[in-house]
């Protein structure tokens, strides 16, 4: 197949900035005509960012790359691409951006236009993320996120606590960046000591031959900046607040695209930069990632409200991601990328199901409900399909993932893997107690008898998430075949790691630690 | 043999079309495209058996592989089937049972609401369990494995209004879920052996690379075993299954009894000579086979709900079953997987029938002479009870008996007298059950007396069918003479290789002589079970009370079932609970995200302090400025 010869992800990146624009003109009073600009938008967009799949070679290679100096002074340049890695992230976003618009249709009633405008201009930094092939680029991508998002929260949130919720999700993953922002100029700086450039150029910082103690702390640089995001056990505690608080549509990309941003982080960043401290951290991450899963099912168990449960089981979810991450090996890490999809899609369907009976019960405490799968039929099948593919059922999403993710666990360390799959048990008993709580038994209450079903519109929003669903789990080939390539290249660099004098470095620089202490 | 995708296919179909449509179909329509997607698979599995005879007999395996699954690195597994006599008997089992129930549960369920749901629910079951049986990779089994307890929980909790149902169905899930821990892990570990899990792979490389008794290979079999404790009821996770019958009758008789429980058999049977490297996993599994065929029975002694007993009596049964593969004797487990599947779907399908009568009943108090008023119910209840209490020459007598044999021959003389044991046990509960069902004075409610009658000829057929199956099912495999065991052969080239590394050839050598008289012994006891209930129910029906009052304390034990449900509530599912509770409270709450607001709070403070140092006044700034000053110059003279 021919290449594509124009700046396509320049096209994908920027083109909700012309919905922006156009929603800029409007009328503050026609809602619907924005509604629909912004849909079409991001629907247009979904349907640029196709060719990214079908014209993407099976090479570890990046593709579809531009490169512009933007400002040559400082070795900053505006530099794109995407490989196996980045591709699916894309895609996802552009996926869930029109579901996300089309899903607010009823949900946001005031300031609509702010909203759609806060929202478009998120999806612009986030496929920058994704797309970024330059430190200074990514960076400013990654800050620029977290406005609209902060937004989202503070002004479209639920009234009681959106404004804690908001800030501490602002300055919790501020924090982290700072961390991160120090690590990317010690990398910049150290580059141009060693190579005379100054540059921020990923591709060019990634031939770096970085000293292990240097690897060590850029680790846990980055590490904090992308574990907060994750988030990983125990900085998670930000993820329940903002995901109770945030309006669905919040809620949903949120959880479907913002946590992967930690995640690719860490498979982008500090696996492909920091190969020898990741080897030495990684005990420790898979343990925190196992800690995540068990205590993320945990917590679950004992939420009462819905949205909470099911952003601990994010927690949950997630933690299988980095377990994957961290296995080190081709399972783990196919596992971990494909389970970034799979979390994407269910848990962005599970926040759309739980806003689709708040809106007609304007509650999502547990209790409050019972017994819908009586009224509400469409519904209940809907959400039967989504919980299941949360749960890891084989035939659907999740159970691919998991198993990939688990053997690859079990074959870096047997223990990972066993641990790991006592998670799988937990999120059967929480997921279906959950479902069980909220669809079976009578009717109690009198609200819930006369309860409307699902509508076409609330129908079609789920429909097209549940066909991926059901397409990854039993044809997951199409989706790892891409990635394939861009993982093997970043695992042949780990058979090469010696396990051993990685770890005599790290007690050597513990032992430089305790030193200047004494 | 590229079509026999469609043996799994035809029932999907169904499953499809009325999931989609069945709404605006009427109920006769939805009935017949159930029944017919299934007759369909039945069909393609016969002629599949056809073509699969006319091959040789040690080359009777076909794999048939249709794409790649997941592939990531090492690790690739291509989606196929696996056909070999083990998979077609249990694909003509599944299909032809499931046949005749789904005709039964067109008539049983017409009352129902749900009825569209059920027969949607029951083809996914039988495509996916299909699916478990044909796969030829562990993980497309494992599909199917976790397939087929999905469907199992949606019809355990198929009538969710019913809080018990709801409860019931999800236990079963969570239960199963803890088997399938098990068998993920025992996965793990055969892929980090093998660097692969198809099975005719894996079966060939083990007996080269392992030698007996390795303990890969006993860890892997012992994690699989685990899997089939889940599925198949045993010790210690058998507490699903009786709150099973939570769910429609033909459910009970379909799922938790003649097919879904006796996947771990099935299993196990399949991986025959992982578990022949393994001595230690078949002892294990020996035992607990044993076990649970005595202690479910004991406790069928003394229920009252007809199913119930019925289920206790299938765990006992599928124990049996365990036991056979246990002692190596893996043949002698599928024939008695096969001849059960008969007679204890025909058991369901008969208390299904009694409670369609009586209105629902199934308290075995208020029956009673049933047999003047359901004749056809009466005779082939019956017929399945002399099949499961293992009275010549109805099946279970042959395939009961073999498994004893083996066990006996095999030196394991506990395990057989735990076994003898537990056929004296199965035949007194068995015929306590039919006496005060079908005998004695009438117990009915008069109200509901009125409208007792037998059900129409689609619940009947399939009584009556199964009711031969059960007379003459055990007949494809005689005892004493070799060459009419027409199951055991066409089965010996599956365990050949089990049979060749566990030199566990049995039966040649033993003489005639013991055979009968392990036969005789067999045979009087369940006669002596038979003669006990006799005199229990029918000539001294105080006699059971008195005993009752006699031995009080054992007998609250047996009727409540050990206490074993709340024993697991009380060091499981309580315990894991609170401790959710104390993590969220304590450590979620008071220690990570204090810590968190912690340092927002402490960052104000801080600032709150250093701000008063800019108080505004020149004055303040002048003289810290002094000071500053003084402060260097000290510094710098000393």
């Amino acid at each position: 197949m021919h290449e594509l010869n124009f700046p396509i992800l320049s096209l994908i990146t920027f083109f909700p900035l012309v919905g922006i624009i156009l929603i800029a003109f409007t009328e503050r009073e026609d809602e619907y005509l924005q509604k629909w600009i912004a849909f079409w938008t991001t629907l247009i967009n979904f349907i640029i960012s196709l060719p990214l799949f079908f014209y993407f070679k099976d090479t570890a290679k990046f593709q579809f790359v531009e490169k512009i100096n933007w400002i040559p002074s400082f070795g900053i340049s505006y530099h794109v691409g995407i490989d196996g890695i980045s591709l699916l992230l894309v895609l996802l976003t552009t996926f869930l951006c029109p579901i996300c618009i089309a899903a607010c249709w009823s949900d946001i009633k005031d300031k609509v236009k702010e909203f759609l405008i806060c929202f478009l201009f998120l999806e612009v930094s986030m496929i920058g993320v994704f797309c970024a092939l330059d430190m200074f680029l990514f960076y400013i991508f990654w800050e620029l996120m977290l406005i609209p998002m902060f937004l989202l929260i503070l002004v479209w949130g639920a009234p009681a606590r959106r404004r804690y919720a908001a800030i501490k999700f602002f300055l919790y993953t501020m924090a982290g960046s700072m961390m991160m922002l120090v690590g990317i100029l010690v990398l910049y700086f150290y580059n141009a000591k060693v190579t005379g450039e100054y540059t921020f150029d990923l591709l060019k910082l990634m031939k770096l031959d970085l000293p292990f103690h240097l690897q060590y702390w850029l680790f846990l640089a980055f590490g904090i900046a992308f574990a907060i995001k994750v988030p990983m056990f125990p900085f998670h505690t930000w993820l329940p607040d903002a995901h109770t608080e945030a309006p669905t549509v919040g809620s949903v990309i949120l959880a479907g695209v913002l946590l992967k941003m930690g995640t690719y982080g860490f498979v982008r960043f500090n696996l492909t930069l920091f190969p020898n401290a990741s080897v030495y951290f990684m005990q420790l991450m898979a343990i925190l990632a196992i800690i995540g899963i068990i205590y993320g099912a945990f917590m679950c168990l004992v939420q009462k409200d819905l949205k909470r449960l099911i952003a601990y089981s994010s927690v949950s979810h997630l933690g299988f991601v980095m377990l994957g991450v961290f296995a080190l090996n081709m399972q783990g890490l196919s596992g971990g990328l494909i389970q970034m999809i799979n979390h994407g899609l269910s848990t962005g369907a599970l926040f759309l199901l739980v806003g689709m009976i708040y809106e007609r019960r304007h509650t999502r405490l547990i209790a409050e409900f019972g017994g819908l799968a009586k009224p509400l039929p469409m519904f209940a099948t809907l959400f039967m399909i989504v919980t299941l593919s949360s749960i890891g059922l084989p035939g659907l999403n999740g159970f691919i993932g998991e198993f990939l993710i688990m053997v690859g666990a079990f074959r870096a360390k047997w223990w990972f893997g066993v641990l790991a799959a006592t998670g799988v048990i937990l999120a059967a008993w929480y997921m279906l107690w959950m479902y069980q709580r909220v669809m079976f038994g009578k009717v109690t209450k009198k609200e819930n008898l006369n309860i409307k079903d699902l509508v076409p519109r609330e129908i079609s929003l789920l429909v097209p998430l549940i066909v991926f669903i059901v397409w990854i789990g039993v044809h997951p080939n199409t989706f790892l075949s891409k990635m394939e390539p861009s993982i093997k290249q970043i695992v042949l660099k780990y058979e090469k790691i010696n396990k051993k004098q990685v770890d005599m470095a790290g007690i050597n620089i513990l032992k430089i630690i305790k030193g200047e202490r004494s | 043999m590229k079509y026999v995708w469609l043996i799994v296919f035809f029932p999907f179909l169904g499953f499809l079309i009325n999931g989609f449509f069945g709404r605006h179909f009427k109920r006769e329509v939805v009935a017949t495209i159930a029944a017919c997607a299934i007759g369909l698979a039945f069909v393609c599995g016969i002629y599949t058996l056809f073509d699969l005879l006319k091959l040789p007999p040690h080359s009777r395996v076909v794999e048939v592989v249709y794409f790649d699954w997941i592939k990531a690195g090492k690790l690739s597994i291509p989606a196929g089937f696996l056909i070999d006599p083990l998979t077609m008997v249990m694909v003509l089992v599944v299909s032809g049972v499931s046949f005749l129930i789904h005709i039964y549960a067109g008539e049983y369920m017409e009352e129902d609401p749900g009825y569209v749901r059920f027969f949607v629910y029951l083809n996914l079951f039988v495509s996916m369990m299909l699916t478990l049986v044909m796969a030829n990779n562990f993980l497309l089994m494992f599909v199917g494995w976790e397939g087929v307890g999905l469907c199992s929980y949606l019809l355990i909790g198929f009538w969710f209004e019913k809080d018990s149902a709801s409860n019931a169905g999800k236990k079963a899930f969570i239960v199963n879920r803890v088997g399938d821990f098990g068998f993920l892990v025992g996965m793990f570990i055969i892929f980090s052996a093998f660097h692969t899990l198809n099975f005719r792979e894996v079966f060939e490389k083990a007996p080269e690379m392992f030698t007996v008794g390795s303990t890969t290979i006993t860890l892997a079999t012992l994690c699989l075993f685990l899997g089939a404790t889940g599925k198949s009821a045993q010790i210690p996770l058998y507490v699903w299954l009786p709150d099973a019958m939570e769910g429609p009758t033909p459910v009970s008789a379909l799922i938790h009894a003649a097919t879904m429980v006796t996947a771990g058999v099935y299993m196990m049977a399949r991986c025959s000579v992982l578990y022949a490297l393994a001595p230690f996993s078949l002892g294990v599994a020996g035992t607990i086979g044993a076990l649970t065929a005595v202690f479910a029975a004991s406790m069928a002694l003394v229920q009252v709900d007809m199913k119930r007993v019925l289920a206790y009596s299938t765990i006992s049964q599928i124990g049996y079953m365990v036991l056979g593969c246990g002692v190596g004797a893996f043949a002698a487990g599928i024939f008695h997987l096969m001849t059960h599947a008969f007679f204890k779907a025909l058991l369901f399908l008969g208390a299904g029938s009694v409670s369609h009568a009586l209105a629902g009943e199934l308290d075995i108090r208020k029956m009673g002479g049933l047999y003047k008023k359901l004749p056809i119910t009466h005779i082939t209840f019956l017929s399945a009870t002399l099949a499961i209490s293992g009275i010549i020459p109805f099946a279970g007598f042959f395939s009961k008996d073999e498994i004893l044999f083996e066990t006996f021959i095999g030196h394991h003389y506990i395990l057989y007298l735990l076994g003898i044991v537990g056929a004296l046990m199965t035949a007194f509960y068995m015929f306590r059950l039919y006496f005060i069902a079908f005998h004695g004075e009438s117990r009915v409610d008069p109200e509901v007396e009125k409208h007792i009658h037998e059900p129409s000829w689609r619940m009947a057929l399939p009584l009556c069918v199964l009711g031969i199956l059960s007379l003459i099912g055990g007949w494809i495999q005689l005892p004493f003479f070799h060459n009419l065991k027409i199951l055991g052969g066409f089965l010996e080239p599956v365990f050949h290789h089990a049979h060749e590394i566990g030199g566990m050839e049995h039966g040649t050598e033993v003489g005639m002589w013991l055979e009968g008289a392990l036969m005789a012994l067999s045979l009087v006891v369940a006669l002596m079970g038979i003669c006990i209930a006799y005199n229990f129910y029918i000539k001294n029906p105080e006699l059971p009370k008195r005993l009752a009052e006699k031995f009080v304390g054992l007998y609250t034990l047996l009727f409540n079932k050990y206490y074993i449900d709340e024993l697991y509530q009380k060091i499981v599912v309580r315990p894991l609970y609170n401790l959710s509770l104390g993590l969220s409270y304590v450590v979620d709450q008071h220690i990570i995200d204090a810590a968190v607001n912690g340092t927002g709070k402490g960052m104000v403070y801080g600032s709150s302090l250093l701000r008063r140092v800019n108080t505004g006044y020149v004055q303040f700034y002048g003289l810290i400025m002094f000071i500053g000053a003084v402060v260097v110059l000290l510094v710098n003279i000393f």
